[in-house]
């Protein structure tokens, strides 16, 4: 999957760098937990751009290719940052042959953007997912983790009006 | 000692639809009742029957209460634990009789099933290492620790006849002789908890519910294989599961159950949970231990087999989590336990979730040999609206679908195989008509481009090709040849990929082709989707003479494609309405909102 890089200047408080290097310096001495750091780098910027890649990099000792490689080849790594509301639709089969295709094409209507993208005022972000397990629901998309599950796409535009008036 | 126990489900679906809340109101209303020393509420994994969630079971009553609102809870409070009359309306329907509460397990959902795998899960607190203990955890760890030897443990699990439920069926107890056979400093035992079929979710059922199995069957495998270290490389998706298993861990060690010399027996053993990032590939062994490394999670071709050259380059055991969740029972119980469930080729149960177009969408447990038509109908509870059954997906993308006319057959690994289809993880999603297997093909074919991981260009570019010729058919562009140049294409990325993700990749569509030949037909040369799926090759009309000339479509219609003619059919009022077809988008608004169902499409 092509990954959507940010031109959104980086704005990395001094705070979250020193709970990022607190990170790497329990981790440095074991390469294979790269993916750990990057986890946990994505939790406190919320996406991973370059200059936190860079950090990350020199701090584990790994080149930065490396870093990117990793981070472009798993779909949990962002390389732009997220709305204030991170919309998720689940396209697994369950939810897909009830129909989740049309809820992300009504989501994507709504707000104008295409699943990868974030609004201009940075509210929302949309992206697809691979199944969340709770087929039982299906169809269901998460807004910042809070299920919806059994929507149809005509409800669409009253869930998304709360937040969007929040 | 209490004297009743509220069960509330805390598996992902029920979670989903708030059963948390639940857990909040009810302490609440006990504690305001004065009821908190005689009722206890426990928190478990999931019950199975995800559609009628959040569900929650009174005992010692038994009562099974489905779709619970935290509205609901004062009554059951008053009611059913106070007063001790069970609040019927809210009884799960089936359960309901003239006389009595029926138990579950008598209900259709649940008759036909036989819990082995998922044996705890709904049944114990997950997050209580004592009520493991209680139902019997970690005695099929302490009797082959105490009682058997390492080659013992694996002659059991041999004779057990347990295949691996990650998708390729390899006999469990022979890749542990070969992991055991191989002298190392370190060897390792991996568990797959990667679950990367979408639609499928009985491994994170089996962590949410039932995390010290896990621990338990890892450590087993450790001790017959002669592995020191196990990891569990866990979806990062699966928060619920994660922090459960984590606290299982962290509870067995401080039990002694993990760490040094366990049991007095010498035996040193330890786990830890690495976390995935969303790669399907990583389901294949050789990858997922490369991202474990902390890696692109990249396949590398075998041989050497993990069982030589593993995780770190040391010789290595790897299963999915299903499988293990087998092991303590087998150990316990004896290999008889277990092969005397199943068929000739396919001994014990098998974890289906079921999905898509069914009435019980969950979680089943049956055993091998199991009918589809016993799964799809009674437990499974038909399809819904009437509709009829189309096929039965099996295997996710690496899979194929089972018709109508193979509804009969017993499903078990060899059976699947031989019928183009494959057992999979178990995800198993029933489609109706209103589903187009071309599309169906075309929506797999779009999942494995998008997670080939690149290395072999068999799969990175063949599935794309492929998804461009299924792409032309779908849009009404198709020709006869393309049908040709698909199948062989789908035969030479079989052939040729590195891994099981590429060679597998084309089996959706081969299969729908096998099975589906018409619908293919009919779009690339009538073309037309006989399901109404494929949006180019759909056409909107309306019956001007059921039409009652309302006008509703015409005021939804987003792009004014629908017009008013003068014509006024015997009967009715108002001039009919008209679809300009060249403005129409086929967004299909004006079907959903025509009373007299005069559209067409």
């Amino acid at each position: 999957m092509l990954k959507k890089i940010s031109s959104i200047p980086f704005k990395g408080t001094p705070e979250q760098k020193a709970k990022l290097d607190a990170v790497i310096a329990e981790c440095k001495d074991d390469k294979s937990q790269l993916m750990h750091v990057m986890q946990e780098a994505q939790g406190i910027y919320g996406y991973l751009p370059r200059e936190v890649q860079v950090m990350i990099a020199e701090g584990m000792d790994v080149p930065l290719e490396k870093v990117y490689g990793v981070a472009t080849f798993y779909a949990q790594f962002s390389l732009s940052p997220k709305g204030e509301y991170d919309i998720s639709v689940c396209l697994g089969t369950a939810c897909y042959v009830k129909g989740s295709q049309q809820i992300l094409d009504k989501i994507s209507e709504v707000l104008g953007i295409e699943a990868g993208e974030c609004t201009d005022d940075g509210k929302f972000s949309l992206e697809a997912c691979r199944c969340i397990g709770a087929c039982g629901l299906a169809p269901v998309f998460t807004i910042n983790g809070e299920v919806y599950g059994k929507v149809t796409a005509d409800d669409i535009p009253g869930i998304l009006a709360k937040y969007m008036d929040a | 000692m209490y004297r009743a126990h509220v069960l509330v489900c805390g598996g992902t679906g029920c979670t989903s639809s708030h059963s948390g809340e639940l857990i909040d109101a009810l302490n609440e209303n006990i504690k305001l009742k004065g009821l908190e020393e005689e009722v206890q509420v426990v928190r478990t994994g999931c019950f199975g029957l995800c559609a009628l969630g959040p569900i929650m079971i009174v005992y010692p009553e038994g009562c099974f209460y489905s779709e619970v609102k935290v509205e609901d809870i004062p009554e059951i409070v008053e009611e059913h634990l106070l007063k001790g009359r069970i609040v019927k309306r809210l009884l799960y329907s089936e359960t309901v009789t003239e006389e009595a509460v029926k138990p579950l397990n008598e209900t259709n959902f649940y008759k036909k099933q036989h819990r082995v795998a998922l044996r705890n899960c709904g049944v114990i607190n997950p997050e209580n290492i004592e009520e493991y203990i209680a139902y019997d955890g970690y005695r099929g760890l302490a009797k082959a620790l105490t009682e058997m030897t390492p080659d013992e443990v694996i002659q059991t699990v041999i004779d057990s006849g347990l295949r691996g439920r990650g998708g390729g069926g390899f006999p469990t107890g022979k890749k542990w002789s070969f992991t055991a056979a191989n002298k190392a400093d370190q060897k390792y035992v991996v568990c797959n908890a990667d679950e990367g079929d979408p639609g499928a979710f009985m491994d994170r059922s089996v962590l949410e519910g039932d995390p010290h199995c896990l621990v338990e069957a890892m450590t087993i495998c450790g001790y017959a294989t002669g592995a020191t270290e196990g990891y569990v490389y866990v979806r990062a998706e699966y928060p619920i599961a994660v922090e459960r298993l984590q606290k299982a861990i962290d509870d067995a060690r401080e039990y002694g159950l993990l760490g040094k010399n366990i049991f007095n027996s010498g035996f040193d053993f330890d786990l830890f949970i690495r976390l995935g990032a969303g790669a399907f590939v990583c389901g294949e062994e050789t990858a997922l231990m490369t991202s474990i490394e902390g890696n692109r999670g990249e396949p590398r071709p075998r041989p050497p087999y993990p069982a030589v050259k593993g995780l770190f380059g040391k010789p290595t055991t790897e299963n999915n989590v299903e499988t293990f969740a087998n092991i303590p029972q087998i150990i316990l119980h004896g290999a008889e336990f277990f092969n005397s469930m199943g068929t000739e080729t396919s001994k014990g149960t098998k974890v289906f979730a079921l999905g898509g177009k069914i009435n019980n969408t969950g979680l089943v447990e049956v055993p091998m040999g199991t009918t589809l038509r016993e799964i799809v109908e009674d437990i499974g509870g038909g399809i819904p609206n009437g509709k009829k059954f189309k096929a039965a997906q099996t295997g996710g993308p690496s899979g194929g679908c089972l018709p109508a006319d193979l509804l009969d057959i017993k499903i078990d690994y060899d059976n699947l195989v031989a019928k183009g289809a494959m057992m999979g993880s178990g995800g198993l999603i029933v489609m109706d008509e209103d589903d187009c297997m071309v599309d169906i093909a075309k929506f797999f074919l779009e999942f494995t481009v998008d997670e080939s991981c690149g290395k072999c260009t068999p799969c990175r570019v063949g599935t794309r090709r492929l998804l461009e010729i299924l792409e032309k058919i779908t849009s009404g562009k198709g020709t006869m040849e393309d049908l040709d140049r698909m199948e062989k294409l789908c035969n030479y990325i079989k052939e040729n990929s590195l891994c099981g993700l590429g060679q597998t990749a084309p089996n959706p569509v081969l299969s729908t082709y096998q099975r589906f030949k018409d619908e293919y037909i009919a779009h690339v040369v009538d073309k037309k989707c006989p399901a109404g799926v494929c949006k180019d090759l759909v056409s909107f009309s309306i019956d001007k003479d059921k039409c009652i000339g309302c006008g509703i479509c015409a005021k939804n219609c987003p792009v004014e494609a629908i017009t008013r003619t003068d014509y006024i059919a015997p009967g009715h009022k108002l001039a009919s309405f008209t679809i300009d077809t060249d403005k129409c988008v086929k967004c299909g608004v004006c079907i959903g909102n025509c009373k007299p169902k005069a559209i067409n499409k």
